[in-house]
């Protein structure tokens, strides 16, 4: 009996030649990475309770300040600073004000066929590159950052076996959306979602992120795509190596699964305040909108940039929304800076943003308040995830939201993109 | 106006600015009333607490210096400050003052024969305020910005104008 | 006997043969400027005071800028109420994200030379740059105008500034101010009017005037004004020709004459927390610091984002070290990025945010924590300003502050030109 792309990790990483879904293991960590959100709590727990002396390896433990940048408080700049000082006094990598950490992990660290633990649910994110990421909580991230280890069940997995080619005006986000609608908030519960599929196999490193960023969203423990060319290409352009290019056996077991065709797919939005109350755009109807919201580690990268910059060239946003587009790292905000996209946005009406988690994370940055409605390519509509408790969030793509933004109501992108 | 009242004094420096009366984080508080628990927060934030109506606050120079946030002298008003008498004010936190009620005097020398907790003694019709034995002179209130500030200030006089 | 700029304005307002300072007068007021945070107060004023419709929908001018991007959930009530004031009332000019109200006033030619000109905000000074009577005032004061039209103001006595010869290399607008607050103080000019000239004036661009009179109010000065020339007729495009008597008469009465020989200046800083505590660069060399911040009303524009460009072309700011740019206006934005400004910025590490008040203001965009040093190019360094009361502020020109960033201390930013 076959094994998974995250099974075969899972194994490597706790020293076994085969590991099957529900066994218990410990696990060797290649990096693990915290952020502002929460670091505060892990070094409390590091230098008071742990009284820890040493992270395992100062260079695969990584700080990255992205949920409050610049900080809106001396509460927040407070934890800031206390991450700077861990940073220097460990000598760890820090960044900060460069991006949001699962897009600098993917620029700068992660390879095919790690394990990649983050104090952050996201994390999923690095099976677009083929490694197996997973957010953890305080108490399990403190102890991996001491010992460079951590238990964990072997997952099922879950296959998704994508076919077809998208229509104009439809993208990764819109599959993501509707897989998750279909499936449900908690249909991967701990489970592996692996995407898969001749279309998959022609995805950009961009696309294969926004699928497995959200997998999370479906309750899964990590998304993954199989490494191949692409990704090889992705890392070695970044003086990179793979560590382990893992591929699904033919005869490995998944729980089930799952077929969509890229034809038949159009525009579709999450309707407040559930993830997977997924809907088409087209039946939306009227929803007049206060703010709209380019960025995140789900769709703030170069890709969903320039769709949005495609509708938005040469045309003024509605006066009385506000468009704020936060590319997801200092590299794409350079790349669009390059390609004229950050010119277009200016001039459209559109509040170009450090890059940081911003209006995705609800702090800091574009805030809604009470009865506002947020159309947004973040992560999650929660209520109140992005400002008063009695606000409305609506997740659809990048040009869904920009053309929402024209016209001051959520509208349907396709006519408006080549 | 009434023309006679004592008060505590609460003293403070030189160049107390309006960020210090009232911080910019504060100002989108809803109301003067919650923005009041702020006020001197960065330099004093106790006096929130203890400032009582009818006490005084006496400063150095250039009181009010800084932004024109009327909200720092509509504070001070809200908690009801006797007075404040220091040796210079800023501009707009003067004109800012009398149109909200909150009655400025001016006295060079008070501020350095005064301490924290003395009574003073403010007597309007004499222009003076005395301390224990001392008698300062204060520049005398032209009577009409007298009459703004008893009537509360500049909004019931222009109520007043438009016939409300 | 002749008159100055600050009264010459005036006497054109009211229709005035003579004025003498410290006399009371009534002038008809050409414009208003209101932003984000106090909209809610005047209109609440306005209404109180029992007024129904504005004196006039035109002149008056709403800019959002202190609570863009918004930071926390109360901010959007301030645009609400505003918006909904706007529509009721016919006023169009508003600006909802485009930048900060002092740069888009004169930018967008709300306001020109000879002009009468109020805000809600006390750097509403900075217009006496091109030659506009402007200052700021409270909102209860800005309801009252809403309703009439008019304004009551003492005619202020003025000071003169004159300054001449070449700013040596490595000093800036931002330097002379910072060196004439220090020289007159936090309250050198309380009720009077600064008025800058002499050649060296004459040569700085619109944008470094704008500097100068920015920070008039930080000497407590209720204008500070700058005789229009061929520059701000261009910049304001208006007609020259009539508005030739906006300069000050040879025979002008002044308070007070301060002569400066501007070859003698130097890169200078106001250290914590006043702004007339001033120091030179040279003497504060070493001095640590955690973040800079280059923007605001008083050094946002194009030629302060320039001028850190060139500072910072291919070099990196120290580890550990932020940066924060937030360019003035969206315009500024647009071009910066266009000139490939915004790029070498990104590229050494700056963390760019949209065109705001940002930091400047306190509210967000970098708000700092205990023990934090910023230097900043903005025009306030008051306990507690940017955050934490425990946290240390210097004011410097964009170059001063783009030195320190690359080196996590004040540097002379003379080695770097």
């Amino acid at each position: 009996m076959g094994m998974t792309i995250g099974e075969k990790i899972l194994a490597m990483a706790s020293g076994k030649e085969v590991v099957r879904p529900g066994e218990i293991i410990t696990a060797k960590v290649d990096l693990c990475m915290s952020n502002d959100g929460t670091t505060h709590l892990n070094i409390d727990i590091f230098e008071n309770q742990l009284h820890a002396e040493k992270v395992f390896d100062p260079e695969k433990v990584i700080f990255i300040v992205d949920h409050n940048v610049p900080s809106e408080s001396a509460k927040t700049a407070q934890v800031h600073k206390k991450m700077r000082i861990f940073a220097q006094k460990h000598n760890i990598p820090f960044y900060e004000g460069t991006g949001v950490c699962h897009q600098i992990m993917i620029e700068d660290f992660i390879v095919p066929g790690q394990l990649v633990i983050a104090a952050d649910s996201h994390t999923c994110s690095y099976g677009g590159l083929g490694a197996f990421g997973t957010g953890v909580g305080c108490t399990d991230f403190t102890s991996v950052m001491n010992t460079g280890e951590i238990w964990l069940m072997v997952p099922e997995s879950l296959k998704f076996v994508i076919e077809g080619n998208f229509k104009p005006g439809v993208y990764a986000r819109d599959l993501i959306l509707k897989i998750i609608g279909d499936i449900g908030a908690n249909g991967a519960n701990y489970k592996i979602m692996e995407f898969g599929g001749s279309a998959v196999k022609n995805f950009t490193i961009d696309d294969r992120v926004v699928l497995c960023n959200m997998a999370v969203e479906a309750g899964a423990k990590s998304g993954l795509v199989e490494p191949d060319e692409i990704a090889i290409e992705y890392v070695e352009s970044r003086g990179r190596k793979a560590k382990h290019l893992y591929k699904s056996d033919e005869d490995a077991v998944y729980e089930n699964t799952y077929h969509y065709n890229l034809d038949e797919l159009e525009p579709m939005i999450a309707i407040p305040h559930c993830v997977d109350d997924v809907v088409p755009v087209t039946q939306i109807g009227e929803v007049k909108i206060d703010q709209g919201f380019i960025g995140s580690c789900n769709n703030g990268r170069i890709e969903e940039l320039r769709a949005a910059a495609q509708i938005l060239q040469g045309k003024k946003i509605n006066p009385y929304v506000k468009l704020l587009i936060s590319p997801a790292s200092k590299a794409v905000y350079l790349q669009a800076l390059a390609e004229g996209l950050i010119d277009i946005f200016v001039e459209c009406g559109a509040m170009v943003l450090n890059p940081n988690c911003s209006v995705c994370w609800g702090s800091c940055q574009g805030v809604i308040g009470e009865g506002e409605t947020l159309i947004s390519t973040g992560t999650r509509n929660f209520k109140g995830r992005a400002g008063h408790p009695n606000s409305s969030i609506y997740l659809a793509s990048a040009a869904t939201v920009a053309a929402s933004a024209l016209t001051g109501k959520i509208t349907d992108p396709r006519g408006q993109v080549l | 106006m009434n023309g006679n009242f004592t008060g505590r004094v609460w003293k403070l420096g030189d160049d107390i600015d309006t960020d210090i009366i009232i911080p910019t984080q504060f100002l989108a508080l809803k109301s003067v009333e919650d923005m009041k628990r702020y006020v001197f927060y960065p330099l004093r934030p106790e006096l929130a607490e203890l400032i009582q109506p009818g006490d005084i606050i006496v400063a150095g120079k250039n009181f009010g210096c800084g932004s024109s946030r009327e909200q720092a002298p509509e504070i001070l008003a809200a908690l009801r400050v006797g007075c404040i008498i220091a040796k210079s004010y800023a501009r707009i936190f003067y004109r800012n003052a009398f149109n909200n009620g909150l009655l400025l005097l001016e006295n060079n020398e008070l501020y350095d024969s005064c301490s924290e907790g003395d009574q003073v003694s403010v007597d309007l019709k004499n222009s003076q305020v005395v301390l224990g034995e001392k008698t300062f002179q204060v520049a005398s209130i032209p009577e009409d910005l007298l009459q703004m500030v008893e009537a509360g200030g500049l909004v019931p006089f222009m109520r007043k104008r438009n016939g409300k | 006997m002749g008159y100055t700029l600050t009264e010459k304005i005036i006497m054109r307002n009211t229709g005035r043969d003579s004025i003498t300072p410290g006399e009371l007068l009534n002038v008809n007021v050409d414009k208003v400027m209101v932003h984000d945070i106090f909209a809610p107060f005047v209109i609440e004023k306005f209404r109180e005071m029992g007024f129904e419709k504005v004196w006039n929908p035109d002149r008056i001018v709403f800019v959002y800028d202190h609570l863009v991007p918004t930071s926390f959930i109360e901010d959007f009530r301030h645009h609400k109420i505003a918006d909904a004031f706007a529509a009721e009332q016919n006023i169009k000019a508003v600006h909802r994200a485009d930048g900060v109200c002092h740069q888009l006033m004169p930018e967008l030619r709300y306001v020109v030379p000879g002009q009468v000109v109020f805000g809600t905000d006390s750097h509403t000074t900075t217009y006496g740059a091109i030659g506009a009577f402007s200052t700021g005032i409270g909102y209860t004061e800005m309801a009252a105008i809403f309703g009439t039209g008019e304004l009551w103001i003492k005619v202020p006595p003025t000071l003169k500034f004159n300054i001449k010869g070449d700013l040596p290399k490595g000093v800036f607008a931002k330097d002379i101010i910072l060196r004439i607050l220090g020289d007159i103080g936090a309250d050198g000019a309380t009720y009077k009017a600064m008025e800058f000239a002499g050649s060296t004036v004459e040569g700085l661009s619109i944008s470094s005037r704008m500097t100068l009179s920015n920070m008039a109010v930080e000497a407590g000065a209720k204008v500070g004004v700058i005789a229009p020339d061929e520059k701000t007729f261009a910049f304001s495009g208006v007609e020259g020709s009539r508005l030739q008597d906006l300069r000050s008469d040879s025979d002008a009465t002044y308070e007070k004459v301060f002569e400066y020989d501007a070859t003698t200046f130097k890169p200078v800083v106001a250290c914590p927390s006043n702004v007339d505590n001033i120091s030179d660069v040279e003497e504060m060399v070493g001095t640590r610091i955690d973040q800079g911040f280059i923007g605001s009303c008083t050094n946002g524009r194009l030629e302060d984002l320039e001028i850190a460009a060139r500072i910072l072309k291919g070099r990196k700011i120290a580890p550990f070290t932020k940066l924060i740019v937030t360019p003035a206006s969206r315009s500024i934005y647009a071009e910066a990025a266009k000139a490939g400004i915004i790029g070498i910025l990104v590229e050494a590490g700056a963390i760019m945010n949209p065109p705001a008040c940002g930091l400047c203001c306190g509210r967000s965009g970098g708000i700092v924590s205990d023990g934090e040093r910023v230097i900043a190019t903005n025009n306030r360094n008051f306990l507690g300003r940017m955050g934490s009361p425990k946290s240390e502020i210097f004011l410097a020109s964009p170059a001063t502050v783009a030195a320190a960033a690359l080196e996590g201390k004040i540097v002379d930013p003379r080695k770097y030109l």
